[in-house]
């Protein structure tokens, strides 16, 4: 019992980091339509940008943090403004290749600075564990808890009670509105990746404090399509939900297929698999809108 | 898309044959022979690149067909040349099977496994597409590695030399020869589809499924059809480039090269023969200067910049034609040939 607890307390701050991810990939989503495949590959920038900042330049958490976000601001309105605002009213397939070109050349400048190199940088962050019972919390996952947390919460309190989160979910609800009554929706778009960077960035250094930077953790990107999915791809707090759901069966399956399976590495195929069940039997997610098309 | 010919249309036969004119057929007829000759005078390290490019232009005449007329985006393409190339090894290293009859299977058995990953198309497009399809190209591949007593894994598998009958395709130019008539015969069968019943209902479904529907097109046959052929079209694909290197590995399928041939449709034009044809050609003659450029870069400026500039490039070169040329090469080309008919005269005379 307590092995499976202890799967289900990491797959909950593992969880907590997907849901992070995920929830950059739905704000771009409902504010510019722009399904975003690059968000992965911001999450490996941050990733580095951690061991940069924490094990390189051996600064604080928060002077890291700090630094790290305003590295994803100025990325965030970069590619919005190069990339994506040429774009405008061009066909989806157009803005996804988009994105997936973007992740290409994420991955290629990370491969030019950082080398491509496994980075480790666990060692940097301050001892403290958290025992409950006979589950104990690792140091990394117990401050990727707090502060994804932290991070969501802050966000879900700019949607509720900023301007700039009023005019971003007028854009979500009808894009030719919000232009009648004066919101410009290219600043809407700027801060809508500007915060999916952010987002990302962040979501990139916690997964780095507990495993490390690498090329890889772009996947993490993939993994989280499958949250978004699962929760229904408009819905902020489907994102955080679904995001938990899927961080605690992929380490429950994981924990107890494993050893049964001859190659091992479910872990890894595990979202995939939710993907698809998601995808045939509830497409709109748990939490999404079921779209009605007219011609 | 196609170029309005200066030949006048006497008939319906000859508005809807793909070659209209003598020019057309004397310049295929000289292409054809050009084929057949040119292994004499290439060395082996060009030979190989044209197979390369070949095996591309097979592969992405599929997915041109999935996606650039049914207008099913795919990032799974990769996985369904995964089940060809492993369905051709298992059949000709384990069975003992000969290479001509392991070739069809290998496409048979891709476009299968591509309708079983394409029933969910009906309820979804989109987006939710692209995910099903990622998902497609992660499940085969971890299949792979975990039926390894059929597969060989993560080792791999080594296969016999392809022969066809008693011929073994042993030297460089033979493999060319057999990869260049797949292609040429996929480039017909491709350029062919398009004018048939099925290829108008494939448009018809792109350009709006819902209206397509009323007007009477069956969506889940022609859905589900579409998946086959594109998905039989990489299994050849996939089986021609496993036989080619006498090796299955999973490595030679890894899920960034979807994203390519995806990236070869971009930038040729999609929902156009002539537009995959001249993607694969482009980008892979790209990837061959990115090889010769790179180990000079590494040299000058750092040991890791060979493998970060072949990313960069091929990201940076999409992104270009996304914003400066979102039809492709195909577009660029019929322009050209249109300034060249047209000449001395800017626009052709409106009625």
């Amino acid at each position: 019992m307590s092995f499976f607890l202890q799967l289900v307390v990491s797959g909950i701050t593992l969880g907590m980091i997907y849901a992070l991810v995920a929830l950059g990939f739905v704000i771009i989503l409902k504010c510019s339509q722009a399904f975003n495949i690059a968000q992965g590959h911001i999450v490996m920038i941050g990733g580095y940008l951690g061991y940069t900042f924490l094990a390189m330049f051996s600064l604080p958490i928060w002077a890291s943090l700090l630094l790290a976000i305003a590295v994803a601001v100025v990325m965030g309105l970069l590619i919005e403004r190069l990339a994506l605002r040429p774009l405008v009213g061009q066909s989806e397939l157009a803005i996804i290749m988009m994105t997936v070109a973007l992740a290409s050349v994420f991955e290629g400048v990370a491969v030019l600075i950082w080398g491509a190199q496994y980075k480790a940088y666990h060692e940097v962050l301050p001892e403290v564990s958290l025992k409950l019972g006979e589950i104990s919390v690792p140091p990394g996952s117990l401050i990727g808890l707090c502060v994804s947390v932290v991070t969501v919460v802050i966000f879900l309190l700019i949607f509720r009670y900023t301007k700039i989160g009023l005019a971003m979910r007028a854009t979500a609800e009808d894009l030719k509105v919000v232009q009648s009554v004066g919101i410009s929706a290219t600043t809407v778009y700027a801060v809508s990746w500007v915060i999916a960077c952010v987002v990302g960035v962040i979501g990139g250094m916690l997964l780095g404090a507990v495993s490390g930077a690498a090329v890889q953790l772009s996947q993490i990107g993939l993994k989280a399509f499958a949250v978004v999915l699962l929760g229904g791809i408009d819905s902020i707090g489907g994102a955080i939900v679904a995001g938990i759901i899927v961080g605690v069966l992929e380490n429950v399956a994981a924990g107890y297929l494993d050893p049964i399976l001859p190659g091992g590495g479910l872990a890894q195929v595990f979202p995939f698999i939710v993907m698809l069940i998601v995808l045939i039997f509830r497409p709109y997610g748990l939490f999404g809108l079921a779209r009605i098309e007219r011609i | 898309m196609s170029s309005r010919s200066t030949a006048l249309r006497t008939s319906f036969a000859l508005d809807m044959a793909l070659l209209r004119t003598r020019q057309q057929w004397i310049l295929l007829l000289a292409f054809l022979a050009l084929l057949v000759v040119c292994p004499l005078f290439l060395s082996d390290q060009v030979l190989t690149i044209l197979t390369i490019i070949g095996i591309a232009i097979i592969s992405v005449h599929g997915l041109n067909i999935l996606t650039g007329y049914c207008g099913l985006i795919s990032l799974g393409h990769v996985g369904f040349m995964a089940v060809g190339g492993y369905t051709s090894a298992v059949l000709t290293a384990k069975l003992g099977w000969p290479f001509w009859v392991a070739l069809p299977c290998a496409g048979l058995m891709a476009g299968m496994v591509g309708l079983i990953f394409g029933l969910p198309s009906l309820k979804i497009k989109g987006f939710y597409l692209i995910m099903a399809s990622i998902a497609a190209h992660f499940i085969i591949i971890w299949l792979v590695i975990q039926f390894r007593e059929i597969t060989g894994g993560a080792d791999g598998l080594p296969l016999p030399k392809a022969a066809i009958g008693p011929i073994v395709l042993k030297s460089k130019a033979s493999y060319f020869y057999v990869v260049a008539a797949i292609a040429c015969l996929g480039t017909f069968l491709a350029a062919n589809l398009a004018r048939t019943r099925a290829g108008r209902a494939f448009v018809a479904i792109r350009d709006n499924d819902l209206a397509a529907e009323v007007m009477g097109i069956n969506l889940w046959s022609y859905k589900l059809q579409a998946f086959f052929i594109g998905c039989v079209f990489a299994g050849v694909a996939g089986a021609l480039l496993v036989h080619y290197f006498a090796f299955a590995s999973v490595d030679q399928f890894p899920f960034i090269d979807s994203v390519w041939y995806l990236g070869m449709l971009i930038v040729g034009g999609m929902g156009s023969t002539v537009g995959a044809i001249f993607g694969a050609v482009s980008l892979k003659l790209l990837d061959e200067l990115v090889t010769i450029v790179g180990p000079v870069l590494s040299a000058v400026v750092a040991p890791q910049a060979a493998a970060a500039l072949a990313l960069i490039t091929r990201g940076l070169v999409i992104i270009i034609f996304l914003i400066f040329q979102p039809r492709g090469l195909a577009h660029g080309w019929e322009i050209l040939k249109a300034y060249f008919r047209l000449w001395p005269f800017s626009h052709e005379e409106l009625e």
